[in-house]
């Protein structure tokens, strides 16, 4: 009997404010270490933390897109644990009244289906800084700046059943706050990180031991290390062993993972109220001014795309999934008048060129304009779609708008049916014996034959012929 | 929960303090008696009683989310004990 794969997920969410979640300073990467650590962030004794509006406004905005009850007095914990990149002593967080509570995601799966994950609850916390291991000769650096910044920490319940569902939720979850505007969506620099727990069982047994897999950053190394443990899992238990509970760490580059050695006091964080804050209030005015405030949800956009542009499901679901996908499609159907083919281009060759040169689309060389103008130049008949993806090639190298492309190379298609008609007459009279041979054949082999003629008129043309006026122009004089 | 001398080194250690064998029993039993106190509290019948996260009636004030903060990297590490490159620095930490 085959075994039941059990994932829930922890997702932390970088909530991208101006100031960190208790102190006002600056929240961003890149800085100097230590320059954006203000004394709140240091831990200095006599500091008081204050709460940011704005950090506090977008969790609760998050609650309201997976139709989350919000709750009306939320309370900060103190959860303690002793690392130097944590000077507080204590992180703090919520545990028993949590800002969002029980809600749910819908996702959909490469077959079609659709799935609710539900959400168990989601909470505000601040968020440690860093250990730096390399590079200081057998010590480690610490380094604040990340020390305070606001998190929003996502626990599902254990909803998914394999990797590609897990994928698909992380992926919906990533649309869903980038859409509303609370988190960048940058997993390269940390925005998004997952936590992954994983357990087997027999179908109908109750819920086998689980591990979690920490601080995963990417999609597919979320996918590759599910996969990983959950072969490790079926492996120790069909040899006869046990599942140890335990926190594992992920190699994406070895495809790896090892046991984090787990003290015994690992879990033991004696959380308390925290006595320096008293508990959040949201108001039904804050919240009637959060829903009116309410930007498009990706599927809100899924079903407008639907309508608007007449898209497949399939094709929708696609294209509303990032924020940046959605407004580059719209972009590009905008200008270039014709949604199925500006769908066409932005999934097929625009997808593909950026997967091959690992690009976002938010950084593509080719705009959404220029894109457009592609579009537009093919669907009135200036150029062929052949000479479409020369033009794309020669705007992706940075040659400039099409318009000018096709301007500078000459790769207008020949409209001058006077032109086209001479090239076709001189092409007759200079093939004789294929001609002789195409007028006694009959229609189906004449619908083959008149490949030759079309080939040396393209060639004759450089490409630029337009294919129905040229076939039709071949049929007449060919008879 | 009764409270003996190992629990009362667990939480010692917990929370980074150094605590004699010889006060170990003495602590135990203050320990104890601050649990029995808690016992007690829970005695009380609170069916009617909303629960309540702070003793005062107010909500927390909130802050506009400005940069208000300056850099004050150089004084901070001043008083580390050991700094470089603009980090603090400890004994390594390997997870």
């Amino acid at each position: 009997m085959s075994w039941e794969v059990v994932i829930g997920l922890e997702i932390h969410v970088q909530l991208n404010t101006v100031s960190k979640l208790f102190s006002g300073s600056k929240l961003s990467t890149g800085a100097e270490p230590n320059t954006q650590a203000s004394l709140v962030d240091l831990g200095m004794p006599g500091t008081l933390p204050v709460v940011n509006k704005e950090a506090v406004r977008k969790a609760a905005l998050f609650g309201l897109a997976i139709n989350a009850d919000i709750c009306r007095h939320s309370v900060f914990e103190r959860k303690n644990y002793f690392y130097p990149d944590l000077p507080k002593g204590y992180q703090t967080t919520q545990l028993a009244e949590p800002i969002v509570g029980a809600g749910e995601v819908e996702i959909q799966l490469e077959n079609g289906e659709k799935k609710t994950v539900r959400i168990h609850h989601a909470h505000l916390e601040e968020d440690a800084g860093k250990s730096l291991h390399e590079d200081f000769h057998g010590m480690t650096g610490i380094d604040l700046n990340r020390a305070g910044t606001p998190l929003i920490e996502v626990v599902t319940e254990p909803d998914m059943s394999n990797a590609e569902e897990a994928v698909a939720f992380a992926r919906k979850l990533h649309a869903i706050v980038t859409s509303i505007g609370i988190c960048d969506g940058d997993m390269s620099q940390g925005n998004m990180r997952f936590d992954v727990n994983v357990s087997i069982r027999k179908p109908g047994d109750p819920l086998g031991t689980r591990t979690e897999t920490k601080n995963l950053n990417s999609f597919r190394f979320m996918e590759r290390a599910i996969k990983l443990e959950v072969e490790r899992q079926i492996d120790v238990l069909e040899d006869g062993g046990e599942i140890v509970q335990e926190t594992r760490l992920y190699n994406g580059d070895t495809h790896t993972a090892r046991s984090m050695r787990s003290k015994e006091d690992a879990n033991d964080y004696r959380y308390f109220p925290c006595p320096d804050l008293l508990p959040v209030a949201i108001t039904d005015a804050d919240l009637e001014a959060l829903k009116a405030a309410m930007p498009e949800l990706p599927n809100a956009r899924k079903a407008r795309f639907m309508d608007d542009y007449q898209l497949s499901e399939y094709d929708a679901d696609l294209l509303s999934g990032s924020i940046a996908t959605s407004a580059f499609f719209e972009g590009v159907a905008n200008a270039g008048g014709d949604a199925k083919l500006a769908a066409n281009w932005v999934m097929g060759e625009l997808a593909a060129r950026l997967n091959a040169e690992e690009k976002d689309i938010s950084d593509s060389p080719v705009s959404a304009e220029q894109l457009g103008q592609l579009i537009a130049r093919l669907k009135d008949g200036t150029i062929s779609s052949k000479i479409a993806k020369q033009v794309f090639e020669a705007c992706w190298a940075g040659e400039g708008d099409p318009d000018a492309i096709i301007e500078a190379k000459g790769l207008k298609q020949m409209s001058d049916s006077g032109e086209l008609e001479k090239i076709v007459d001189d092409i007759i009279a200079n093939n004789a014996p294929q001609v002789e041979d195409y007028r006694n054949s009959d229609d189906a082999k004449k619908k083959k034959k008149i490949g030759f003629f079309v080939g040396q008129a393209m060639k004759a043309t450089q490409g630029k012929a337009n294919p129905q006026q040229l076939n039709q122009l071949l049929k007449e004089k060919l008879g | 929960m009764a409270i003996d001398s190992k629990v009362v080194a667990q939480v010692a250690h917990l929370a980074r303090l150094k605590v004699d064998e010889a006060d170990s029993a003495a602590l135990s039993d203050r320990l104890n008696d601050i649990l029995a106190m808690v016992d007690q509290l829970q005695q009380a019948d609170v069916t009617d009683v909303a629960p309540m996260a702070h003793p005062l009636d107010v909500t927390q004030p909130l802050r506009e989310d400005e940069v208000s903060e300056p850099n004050v990297r150089d004084k901070a590490l001043d008083i580390a004990p050991a700094a470089e490159d603009g980090c603090f620095l400890v004994p390594r930490v390997i997870e």
